[in-house]
């Protein structure tokens, strides 16, 4: 029979997101959110305790003869499974953490609670892309590509202009378009290729350094630029020296000032917890959406189109709203 | 005919005595008009004499055994009643109702005669009887967990009780083996008493004891020699109890080092005795944990953050926190306080409750406000919102009053960042 805490943590297993702060490592995020699930399971009302028979003498029998007989049966709680005795019900449980964040860096971070961390397993062999917002800075390089870091260098950047960014964007997408074709294992020449091709299908097989599948700049106001990047098996430094390469292409230098994942595969920044979700009963909502979410889009069989899912998503929500699911 | 039955139910006595189990036996002994069976370990004991006298005996033997069962299961004051029985049938008595393993007492003052039959361990028995029996389990000699003995010990069930949590305790080293070596009556009773006594509320007694169980094994004369320092000290007698509800270590300190760390707090701070008691009583903790990072949190504030000396005083006094708070913490919480937000040191000390709140929820309180244009922490111009609102409000509450939006702008706001 199931208590209500181990009910509970059934209903939270599965895959769901949140927003991680920057200047706070992964691993902190995940235990509190560990720890905040384990003390609302735990402060769910506890099982009755058994009882067992005992015999005792009866209190009203004082002479000898009476005693004997007056033996009374009573039942008292077997104090060896009491809560204060045997602990919090539940004290382990599998908290997994989907594609990382390093400290500085802020944005979705996917999380898997029990058997969701073989969900979130498939999850990342289909190579999903993930979407970064990277905030950028002319005129200063630094040891480390950040802010934050060491300045090595300075320079001008008065002679930078927009036109002359997306130039080299489209460089950067181009080369990087000709390395997720070289990864895919794919021959270029048969028909198999260009089918997958035109389906947008084509990626890297297995393991691969990084790989940027979209770059543009949606912001540019010198010294200060925003990338919007769409990009497979990336880490956040990898990102940052790709603005500090950009600086350098554009005959100048750049740091980068930020890191911001948007989306992690499926999950986007409106499924996203902020720190004050991060309790149980939240969670569980969360994880429910998005089963939910998964359940209409097989139904369906539609084109995957990434550019597109944010849209489809939102779609989904609405109806979501209209007819609440029952699971 | 009744002297040997006399004999025989001594000698069942003597061995169940010096059983582990003796506790548990009773309620697996099976005892009918035409025979009664005893099996215990290898003990078998076949009774076929039908007299009524030798029933009787019988069965105030088992009620003997059943006052053991009562002690160690602790329900009412029937224990007592049945260890007076245990005298009055000339019996040894049984000292330490917990762990019968370790100290099981000795019964060689019972006489033993050499002419009554012996009953053979090895006595057929048919297979109805046999299934019949449960033997319990025995109590194991070691584990790593007090569950096993809770049913079995009167101390520690009482605990269970009174809301202790044997759980967190069994955890640190040896902290298990020696609750089980207390006794209930003589050990944890007087302590309780006393800690009652100096009006400590008995809701609080699981808390004290979850957190110091050594409590249980100080001197009463060195804890009523603490109690009464401090009642020296001119700290009153509530204000004595409440500190002590919430420092279960406190009365663990000789007077002489509680002596020592009042003075210290007194030196450091240069606070008069009436600010001192007051520090010490609203944060008692401060009295039992290590010195050495309230004076390096001293330092920090007075050369890391250049805080005057009464500016530190009127924190302290105010905060006693912040003496115990992460010394990167408060690097972190300050430096974002003074260096981004433009706070002057005089705001920061006459709020210091800001060095206790949470980095994160500053720094987004802040950011929400700087981008709805909001941020203004000078208290000479309009629209000034104090430190002190800005960090201790609630949520709903800051977004309402403070920012005038919605908790759902607060929270996407905070996905943007």
């Amino acid at each position: 029979m199931a208590t209500p805490a181990i009910r509970m943590l059934r209903r939270l297993e599965g895959i769901f997101s949140v927003y991680k702060p920057s200047g706070v490592h992964w691993k902190l995020v995940r235990d509190t959110i560990e720890t905040n699930i384990r003390n609302d399971l735990n402060a769910t009302p506890s099982q009755p305790l058994p009882h067992k028979i005992c015999f005792l003498n009866a209190p009203g029998s004082e002479t000898e003869a009476s005693r004997g007989l007056a033996l009374r049966t009573v039942s008292l709680p077997v104090l060896s499974k009491h809560p204060l005795v045997t602990g919090p019900e539940v004290q382990f449980m599998k908290v997994g953490v989907g594609h990382r964040l390093d400290v500085a860096s802020s944005g979705v971070l996917t999380l898997a609670v029990g058997n969701g961390n073989r969900a979130l397993g498939d999850l990342y062999s289909a190579q999903v892309t993930s979407e970064y917002t990277l905030e950028g800075e002319f005129g200063t390089a630094t040891a480390d590509f950040s802010h934050t870091g060491k300045v090595v260098e300075r320079s001008t950047y008065d002679h930078i202009t927009q036109d002359k960014l997306e130039r080299v964007l489209a460089m950067l997408e181009g080369a990087n378009q000709k390395a997720l074709l070289m990864y895919s294992n794919v021959d270029m020449k048969s028909q198999d290729a260009y089918e997958m091709a035109a389906r947008g299908l084509l990626g890297p097989d297995g393991k691969s350094p990084p790989i940027l599948k979209g770059l543009r700049c949606i912001h540019f106001q010198p010294p200060n630029f925003t990338l919007e990047v769409q990009c497979l098996n990336d880490t956040q430094k990898y990102l940052r020296r790709i603005v500090h390469e950009i600086g350098l292409e554009l005959r100048s230098t750049a740091v980068c000032k930020g890191v911001r994942r948007t989306r992690d595969g499926p999950f986007t920044l409106k499924d996203a917890l902020v720190h004050q979700q991060w309790t149980a009963a939240d969670i569980m909502q969360a994880v429910r959406q998005y089963h939910a979410s998964k359940k209409r889009k097989k139904s369906p069989p539609t084109k995957i189109n990434h550019t597109s899912t944010a849209v489809k998503r939102q779609e989904e929500h609405e109806i979501c709203n209209e007819t609440p699911a029952v699971i | 005919m009744a002297s040997p039955c006399m004999q025989l139910c001594l000698q069942c006595r003597r061995f169940l005595l010096s059983k582990p189990v003796a506790s548990g036996w009773l309620y697996h002994t099976t005892v009918s008009n035409s025979s009664a069976k005893v099996l215990h370990g290898s003990l078998v004991v076949r009774w076929t004499h039908k007299t009524t006298q030798t029933r009787h005996q019988w069965m105030q033997q088992i009620l003997c055994f059943s006052g053991f069962a009562v002690r160690h299961l602790s329900t009412d004051t029937k224990g007592k009643e049945g260890v007076e029985e245990l005298s009055i049938t000339d019996f040894v008595s049984y000292k330490s109702p917990l762990l019968p393993v370790r100290d099981a007492v000795p019964v060689s003052q019972v006489p033993l005669d050499l002419d009554t039959p012996e009953y053979s361990a090895l006595e057929v028995i048919d297979d109805d009887e046999a299934l019949g029996i449960t033997v319990p389990p025995p109590l194991p000699p070691s584990s790593t967990s007090l569950r096993d003995y809770v049913d079995h010990s009167e101390t520690l069930s009482k605990l269970v009780e009174l809301g202790v949590n044997l759980w967190k305790l069994e955890q640190r080293p040896n902290v298990g083996s020696m609750l089980l070596k207390l006794n209930f009556d003589t050990d944890v009773a007087p302590k309780l008493l006393f800690l009652k006594d100096i009006g400590v509320d008995g809701s609080r007694f699981g808390y004290i004891i979850t957190h110091n169980p050594f409590l249980l094994t100080e001197n009463l004369v060195n804890l009523q020699a603490r109690v009464n320092y401090l009642k020296s000290k001119n700290f009153s007698a509530e204000i004595v109890a409440s500190m002590v509800s919430r420092a279960p270590y406190l009365l663990n300190f000789s007077v002489k080092r509680l002596d020592n760390r009042l003075g210290f707090f007194q030196n450091q701070l240069s606070l008069s005795a009436l600010n001192t008691r007051d520090v010490v009583s609203r944060l008692p903790r401060l009295l039992c944990g290590s010195l050495e990072p309230i004076k390096e949190n001293l330092k920090v504030c007075e050369i890391e953050f250049g805080f005057k000396k009464n500016e530190i005083q009127h924190m302290v006094t105010v905060v006693p926190k912040v003496l115990t708070a992460n010394k990167r913490k408060l690097t972190q919480i300050f430096d974002y306080i003074h260096n981004t937000m433009k706070v002057p040191h005089h705001l920061i000390a006459k709020f210091p409750q800001v060095l206790n709140s949470k980095f994160l929820r500053i720094r987004e309180r802040h950011l929400f406000l700087e981008y709805l244009r909001k941020a203004q922490y000078d208290p000479a111009l309009p629209n000034y919102i104090s430190l002190d609102r800005l960090v201790s409000l609630p949520d709903e509450t800051f977004c309402t009053d403070v920012a005038s939006a919605t908790v759902e702008d607060f929270y996407l706001f905070q996905k943007t960042l």
